[in-house]
């Protein structure tokens, strides 16, 4: 590789040569004043240019594509207002731990800080949302930085790194000299996990009456799915997969309970309230799933694993706390279970079996609901047919609210990396984005995009890109006509004064479509939604369905914010009078 | 009561920022901050005093030891470390208090720097307790303008005397 040293290269050729080298296919991206030198050696290129129609939908999409895949998403825009609409796709790839590496102009350096046009302080404004940022001074450090973001984008806990590039730096001639170490001293990860740790974790699983495996997005970062089937079925150890690590064991694995937390099942939250361990893997006890924190879990021991060691102790103190990458972790543990197993399987097998019997009585006792009506399409009745269609194959992509939660409540996923949705952030708009760079990413999947009404008016504009690339998606519109989790929230606990949650004029959705040049319809009765399903999926362009549902419907269960998760409402028997 | 937390971190445009960054975001005000480079000049030795809730002390830290650009941080209140202050007071004194204010300064170790008909600048360095008295004695003699640099810290644990600059890691991307 030594070759490409002797060539002079502008630094947009030196950019595009290291995107290459990381194997780099396709990106999103948005062109503008200050990334002109870098789209016209881009024309010369064999990387694939997804041309969004606003910036945030290029991280959102590059987003999409990193969790569909578990590659580096790569996205692309100019300074100052193109910078700036990159924000909300970078803060949600931080939430949620996602590998992304942002490629930003800047004005010419000796510009900066002039208020030139179209400047912004995007190294400043993205600082504290991202793993880490760089600004690029000359020429001759792109090759170095360009990798390192990389690498830091991809190693240890994954997060979005940015690379504010000047115009000057595009244009300035040099060499792409290979980088063969990385220099950032400062750079921790710690992967393999404290044998002894890890030993004792072992003999605390196996010693457990009442053990619960609580999988996180950290199992599914780590592509440790099947390290932790492995665990699981050691013993048939019941697991909860938070909204996160949704597919990180198969839902149809006879183990799995299902997700724990605000709107999780009623067998997943009791499990979390009674089990006497906890092994938690690389998960963040997050709000959304502890609910009040002094009352979860409080029989339990808790082992945690993470990469992060800011997450061990950050909301629970654990007993067994392992710093390590969770598939490395997972291999060590499973082999000191196994040698641990002859003598110790037996032990507590009794306990267990009942623990397990006491699950599944949970499970039989409230399952999910499922309400159906003659006339109305009841939302859950849409996520269940899906789920049917799907056949836990088929990657999901979601915004937040209500169409999210019936989702994940209902949907089941067989894999990893199926269920994509902005979790920790809650981005409205997300799904439809990242529907578009996980087809991308995936052209042999069935993408659905389930959105709520509002959300899907947030990215619009990007049906012109799928239009573009003819991307076979299955845009469903989950339409209730209002802000439902707002509203939800305004009718349980404001009254039912229901404050400027109201969505009317939703366009028309086969004129929408056909606007830009495919197909979509709406439907209102319950009987049309299998054909209309399977009509969508079999199209073989993208196709737009717009469901309208029943607009009063509430999720549960549900955890009142900040109560205990033990602490559940259900969906009240008789419609509710509303005061 | 306020922390004392030393950081070894390198010596990088925007490293600073990232680091008061952490403790901006969750509402902590910085009482001092000192910062200068080390004797490997890529590196930055920085103290910061900050009043951080007990309960998340460590989280805080941890934070920071997260950040790219921070090789180590450490909370000083739990190793054996010295911690010391420089400030500088102008004090305005009359002709019949100005022995007095010398004997003073002179108590404190410390050292006059200038000396007018007005009175005195004297430098003192110490233990920030310590140079509050001084202080105050000071302003009993007069009006006083005084600076002091922030506290400066450093561990006596003999292990984390860093004496090699770092390592460079291999590039584990396989591409390359």
């Amino acid at each position: 590789m030594q070759t490409e040293t002797g060539k002079l290269m502008t630094g947009a050729e030196i950019l595009l040569e290291c995107l290459a080298r990381e194997g780099v296919d396709c990106f999103f991206g948005y062109p503008g004043g200050v990334t002109l030198p870098f789209y016209d050696a881009l024309y010369d290129s064999h990387i694939r240019h997804v041309l969004v129609r606003h910036e945030e939908n290029a991280c959102f999409a590059a987003e999409g594509y990193a969790r569909a895949t578990g590659k580096v998403g790569v996205c692309c825009a100019t300074s100052g207002p193109g910078a700036t609409n990159l924000v909300t796709g970078l803060v949600d790839a931080m939430m949620d731990s996602i590998p992304i590496v942002a490629i930003t102009g800047q004005v010419h350096s000796k510009l900066i800080g002039s208020d030139a046009f179209q400047e912004a302080d995007t190294f400043g404004i993205t600082r504290s949302a991202t793993k880490h940022n760089f600004m690029v001074k000359t020429v001759k450090e792109l090759p170095q930085i360009v990798h390192e973001a990389f690498y830091i984008a991809a190693s240890g806990r994954p997060g979005p790194v940015l690379v504010d590039i000047p115009k000057d730096v595009f244009q300035a001639l040099g060499h792409y000299t290979p980088v063969e170490s990385i220099h950032l001293p400062g750079y921790k990860v710690f992967t393999e996990g404290h044998a002894g740790q890890i030993r004792r974790a072992a003999q605390m699983i196996w010693e457990s009456e009442r053990p619960l495996i609580y999988a996180g997005g950290g199992v599914v970062a780590a592509n440790a799915s099947a390290e932790l089937t492995e665990l699981v079925n050691f013993a048939n150890f019941p697991t909860v997969c938070t909204l996160m690590g949704l597919g990180a064991l198969s839902a149809a694995h006879p183990a799995y309970i299902s997700m724990p937390g605000m709107h999780g099942s009623y067998a997943a939250n009791m499990a979390m309230t009674e089990a006497d361990l906890l092994v938690a893997l690389g998960v963040r006890f997050d709000d959304r799933v502890t609910g009040q924190l002094s009352t979860f879990a409080r029989h339990a021991k808790v082992i945690h694993v993470d990469i992060d060691p800011a997450e061990i102790g950050k909301n629970r103190t654990p007993d067994i706390p392992i710093v390590g990458d969770v598939k490395r972790v997972l291999q060590k543990l499973n082999r000191n279970m196994q040698e641990m197993e002859a003598e110790a399987k037996q032990s507590k097998a009794n306990p267990r079996a009942a623990w397990s019997e006491k699950i599944a009585g949970w499970k039989a006792e409230r399952p999910y609901d499922r309400p159906r009506a003659d006339q109305e399409i009841k939302p859950q009745h849409l996520m269940d047919e899906i789920d049917r269609l799907s056949n836990g194959q088929a990657i999901v992509t979601a915004d937040v609210g209500q169409h999210q939660m019936w989702a994940a409540q209902l949907i089941r996923f067989n894999e990893p990396r199926l269920w994509i949705n902005s979790g920790g952030l809650g981005a409205m708009g997300f799904g439809l984005p990242a529907a578009l760079g996980a087809q991308m990413a995936r052209p042999d999947k069935l993408v659905f995009s389930i959105c709520g009404d509002g959300g899907f008016q947030m990215s619009i504009p990007e049906l012109a890109t799928i239009a573009s690339h003819a991307l076979p998606i299955k845009i469903v519109v989950m339409n209730n006509g209002y802000l439902g989790m707002v509203r939800q929230w305004q009718t349980l606990f404001y009254k039912n004064r229901l404050s400027a949650v109201e969505l009317d004029h939703f366009p028309d959705a086969e004129k929408l479509a056909a606007a830009y040049g495919f197909r979509g319809r709406t439907i209102d009765k319950a009987w049309q939604l299998t054909e209309a399903l399977e009509t969508a999926i079999r199209e073989p362009g993208p196709y737009l369905l717009n469901v309208r549902v029943s607009p009063e419907e509430n999720v549960y269960p549900m955890v009142p914010a900040g109560g205990s998760i033990s602490d559940m409402v259900f969906a009240p028997a008789e419609p509710v009078e509303v005061v | 009561m306020p922390q004392t937390i030393s950081l070894l971190l390198e010596n990088k445009p925007g490293a600073l920022l990232r680091v008061t960054g952490v403790l901006a975001a969750r509402g902590y005000n910085i009482e001092s901050l000192t910062v200068a480079k080390t004797l490997d000049p890529e590196l930055s030795r920085m103290t910061i005093v900050v009043d951080v809730e007990e309960r998340l002390k460590t989280q805080v830290i941890k934070q920071m030891n997260k950040l790219i650009n921070v090789l180590h941080a450490a909370d000083m209140d739990e190793t054996p470390s010295v911690i010391r202050e420089m400030v500088l007071v102008r004090v305005r004194c009359s002709q019949e208090t100005r022995t007095a204010v010398l004997q003073e300064a002179g108590i404190f170790h410390a050292r006059v720097v200038d000396s007018s008909v007005e009175g005195f600048a004297i430098e003192a360095t110490g233990d920030p307790g310590k140079l509050d008295e001084f202080i105050d004695v000071m302003r009993s003699y007069g009006e006083t303008d005084v600076v002091r640099s922030g506290a400066l810290s450093m561990s006596l644990e003999a292990k984390k005397i860093r004496l090699q600059p770092p390592v460079a890691t291999p590039l584990a991307v396989s591409t390359i």
